[in-house]
C-alpha cells in the first residue's frame, strides 16, 4: 500500500540531499502522505504510544546508566544515591521504572487489538511474528532490568528465573553456571545482565524497524477488516489525520502515566525489592513484575510429571510454549474473516480469553496453595484454577482458533472501508 | 515516484540470475576445481568464524577468580549438637548441620525405596578422620534442587527443611519428601581435615 511517492523538493538542497539521499522523501512518504484507512479507532493508536514508550526507556536509561554502579557491592545504594542525591534522580528513575510497566500496559492492548481485529492473517503474518518477537525482546530486557537495583526480588527473581534453564536437559546445567558465570547469581551476572539491558532495546529498536517496514508493505489493517480499495475514498493522510490522533491518545495515555509517576511511583513494584539481596534468605512469598504473572502462573501450574518430562521441565516448556504459540497463530486460525465485529463466535471467545489472562496473572500473584473455594478439608487452591486456565489457553489456541473458522457463520462485511464509515457497520450488515 | 529504482534493481536481479543459472548448469554435469575450492574456501570460513565465536561465548563462564574461590575451610567447634550455620562456599548457602540423634534416627528409619529420590542417610554423611561415618554432621548445598531458593531449616512436617517459595518438604537428612523439587538436597564435596575441621569443594 506504499502507493506512488508525493514528495515534491521544495528548495534547492532538499533537491540537492533527495538525489543523494532521499531521507526525506522516506519520512514523507512513511509518516506524512502515507495513506491510512479513515475508519482506525483509538486502539490504533498504541503504535505510536508504543514507539514514545520505547523512546522514555532509551532516554532515561541511559541517564541512569551515568550514575549507576553495576557490582553487587554498591549497585542497590547507587540506586539509593540516584534517588536522594542526583539531580532530578527521583524522576528519572520513577519514570524509567513505570515506564516499564506503562510499555507492558500499552503492548498488551496494542496485542489485544490485534487479536479481536485480526491483524495477524495474511497478508501481515511477518509483521506479527515481528510483533512478537518484540515482545519476547521486551520481557528479557524487563527482566535484565529488575535485577540491576539488586534488591531482594531482583536477586531471587534473577535466581529463579535462570534456574529454569537448569531444567533443560543434558546441556541445562552447563548452560545455567554460563549465565551466572560462576556458580551462583552472583557479581559476573549482575554486570552481564547490565551490559544485555543497554543492549536490548537497541536490539528492539531494529526490530521495530523491520515491523514498520512490514505494517507499510502490507499496509495498515483496520476495524472492519477489508482492505483498502479506493485510496481516494478508503484513506486519509497520515498526517495530519492519525498523527493527530495518534498524539491525542499519547496525551491521554501520558496522564496514566504521570499519575503512577508522581502520585504512586511504587504501586506497581515490590516492597521486598528495598531490601538490598543477601543471597543466604529467600523472600517468604516470590513474585515477578505484574506484566509477567500469567506466565509465572503457567510455570507453577505443571505439577505433575508427563511422561519422562519432568514437573519441572514441563513447566518451564509450557511457559515458553505459551509464547511461542503466538509465532504460529497465523496459521492456527482458519477464519477468512479477520474482524471480531463480523464474527458473532470469535468475539465472545476473545472475550473469554481475556479473562483467562486475566486470571492467570491474578493467579501468578497469589500463593500456590491458597484456598479460593473450601469444601471440606480443602478445597479448589490457586494451583487448580492455574491449571484449568492454563489448559484453556493453550486450548484457545489449538483447539479454538482451528475449529471457530470452519463451524462459524460471518456475518456479512462492508462493501468498503468508506461504506462502513459513511453507513454504519451496523446498518452495512443489515443492508447487505 | 516514477519509480526508477524498481524496474533498475530487477533487472540485475535477472542478470544475477542468469549468471546464477550459468554457474548451476555447470553443477549439473560434473564438480569442477572451481566447485572444490567454492566449498573449501566456505569450510574455512565457518571453521574460522566458529573459532572467532568461542572466545566470546567462553568469556561468560565462570572466570579464574571465581574458580579460585572453588574450595574453603570452615570450623566446626562452634557448633552444638542441635543446631545449624549456614556459611558460603561459591556464593551459595552452605548447611552444616550438628545433627542429634533422634535426627540421625529419623533419618534411618525410612524406607530409601519409597523416597522420590532414593539415597540412604549413609550415603549423604562423610567419614571422618577416623575413616568412620561421621553421621552426626549434615553437609548440604542451601539451595532447593526445584529452583533455587534457600530452604528453610527445622521447619516442614520432617523438621529437616522446607522451601518457602513452592513448598517442597524435605527431611533431616536433607531428602526431598513432598513437593515440586525433583531431588535431595545436593551435599558438596567436602572432606574432614581433623575432628572440627571441614573442607569443602
Amino acid at each position: 500500500m506504499s502507493g506512488q511517492s508525493t514528495y515534491t523538493p521544495s528548495n534547492g538542497f532538499t533537491r540537492w540531499l533527495d538525489s543523494r539521499l532521499p531521507v526525506m522523501r522516506l519520512v514523507n512518504d512513511s509518516f506524512v502522505d502515507y495513506p491510512t484507512p479513515r475508519n482506525l479507532n483509538y486502539w490504533w493508536t498504541f503504535g505510536g504510544i508504543l514507539t514514545f514508550c520505547l523512546a522514555v526507556q532509551i532516554v532515561t536509561g541511559i541517564v541512569l546508566a551515568m550514575h549507576y554502579v553495576p557490582t553487587t557491592e554498591l549497585a542497590f545504594a547507587s540506586v539509593e544515591h540516584i534517588m536522594r542525591d542526583v539531580n532530578y534522580g527521583w524522576l528519572i528513575r520513577y519514570v524509567h521504572a513505570n515506564g516499564a510497566s506503562m510499555f507492558f500496559i500499552a503492548v498488551y492492548i496494542h496485542m489485544f487489538r490485534g487479536l479481536y481485529y485480526g491483524s495477524y492473517k495474511a497478508p501481515r503474518e511477518v509483521l506479527w511474528i515481528l510483533g512478537v518477537l518484540i515482545y519476547l525482546l521486551m520481557m528479557a530486557t524487563a527482566f535484565f532490568g529488575y535485577v540491576l537495583p539488586w534488591g531482594q526480588m531482583s536477586f531471587w527473581g534473577a535466581t529463579v528465573i535462570t534456574n529454569l534453564f537448569g531444567a533443560i536437559p543434558l546441556v541445562g546445567e552447563s548452560l545455567r553456571t554460563w549465565l551466572w558465570g560462576g556458580f551462583a547469581v552472583g557479581d559476573p551476572t549482575l554486570n552481564r545482565f547490565f551490559s544485555l539491558h543497554y543492549l536490548f532495546p537497541f536490539l528492539i529498536a531494529g526490530v521495530v524497524i523491520l515491523h514498520v517496514w512490514a505494517l507499510h508493505v502490507s499496509g495498515q489493517g483496520n476495524p472492519a477488516g477489508i482492505e483498502v480499495k479506493d485510496p481516494k475514498k478508503d484513506t486519509v493522510a497520515f498526517t495530519p489525520y492519525a498523527t493527530m490522533k495518534d498524539a491525542f491518545g499519547l496525551a491521554v495515555f501520558m496522564i496514566l502515566f504521570a499519575y503512577f509517576v508522581f502520585f504512586n511511583p511504587n504501586a506497581l513494584g515490590e516492597p521486598d525489592n528495598y531490601i538490598v539481596a543477601n543471597p543466604l534468605s529467600t523472600p517468604a512469598h516470590i513474585v515477578p513484575e505484574w506484566y509477567l504473572l500469567p506466565f509465572y502462573a503457567i510455570l507453577r501450574a505443571v505439577t505433575f510429571d508427563i511422561g519422562p518430562i519432568d514437573s519441572k521441565l514441563g513447566g518451564v516448556i509450557a511457559m515458553f510454549g505459551a509464547i511461542a504459540i503466538l509465532f504460529v497463530l497465523p496459521w492456527l486460525d482458519t477464519s477468512k474473516v479477520r474482524s471480531a465485529r463480523f464474527r458473532p463466535l470469535y468475539r465472545q471467545f476473545f472475550w473469554i480469553f481475556v479473562l483467562v489472562c486475566l486470571g492467570l496473572g491474578y493467579c501468578g500473584g497469589a500463593m500456590p496453595d491458597d484456598i479460593l473455594i473450601p469444601v471440606g478439608d480443602g478445597g479448589m487452591t490457586v494451583t487448580h484454577l492455574s491449571q484449568i486456565l492454563t489448559a484453556y489457553y493453550f486450548l484457545h489456541f489449538l483447539v479454538v482458533f482451528p475449529v471457530l473458522g470452519l463451524i462459524e457463520k460471518p456475518e456479512p462485511l462492508p462493501e468498503s472501508i468508506a461504506a462502513s464509515v459513511l453507513h454504519g457497520t451496523r446498518q452495512e450488515k443489515a443492508t447487505s | 515516484m516514477e519509480a526508477p529504482f524498481p524496474g533498475t534493481v530487477n533487472a540485475a536481479c535477472g542478470n544475477f540470475n542468469e549468471e546464477m543459472r550459468t554457474v548451476a548448469d555447470t553443477h549439473a554435469e560434473e564438480p569442477t576445481r572451481r566447485d572444490f575450492l567454492y566449498v573449501a574456501t566456505g569450510s574455512m570460513a565457518a571453521v574460522g568464524a566458529a573459532f572467532a565465536v568461542w572466545p566470546l561465548i567462553d568469556q561468560m563462564n565462570p572466570d579464574a577468580s571465581v574458580l579460585a574461590l572453588a574450595s574453603a575451610e570452615f570450623d566446626l567447634s562452634n557448633i552444638p549438637v542441635g543446631q545449624e550455620v549456614t556459611v558460603k562456599w561459591r556464593g551459595k548457602p552452605i548447611f552444616i548441620r550438628h545433627r542429634t540423634e533422634e535426627e540421625i534416627a529419623a533419618a534411618d528409619a525410612v524406607n530409601v525405596a519409597s523416597l522420590p529420590d532414593p539415597q540412604s542417610d549413609d550415603e549423604r554423611v562423610r567419614p571422618g578422620p577416623s575413616g568412620e561415618l561421621s553421621r552426626e554432621w549434615l553437609v548440604l548445598i542451601g539451595v532447593c534442587t526445584h529452583l533455587g531458593c534457600v530452604p528453610l531449616a527445622y521447619r516442614g512436617e520432617y523438621e529437616g527443611y522446607f522451601c518457602p517459595c513452592h513448598g517442597s518438604v524435605f527431611d533431616t537428612s536433607g531428602r526431598i519428601r513432598r513437593g515440586p523439587a525433583p531431588l535431595n538436597l545436593e551435599v558438596p564435596p567436602y572432606e574432614f581435615l581433623s575432628d572440627t575441621r571441614i573442607l569443602i569443594g
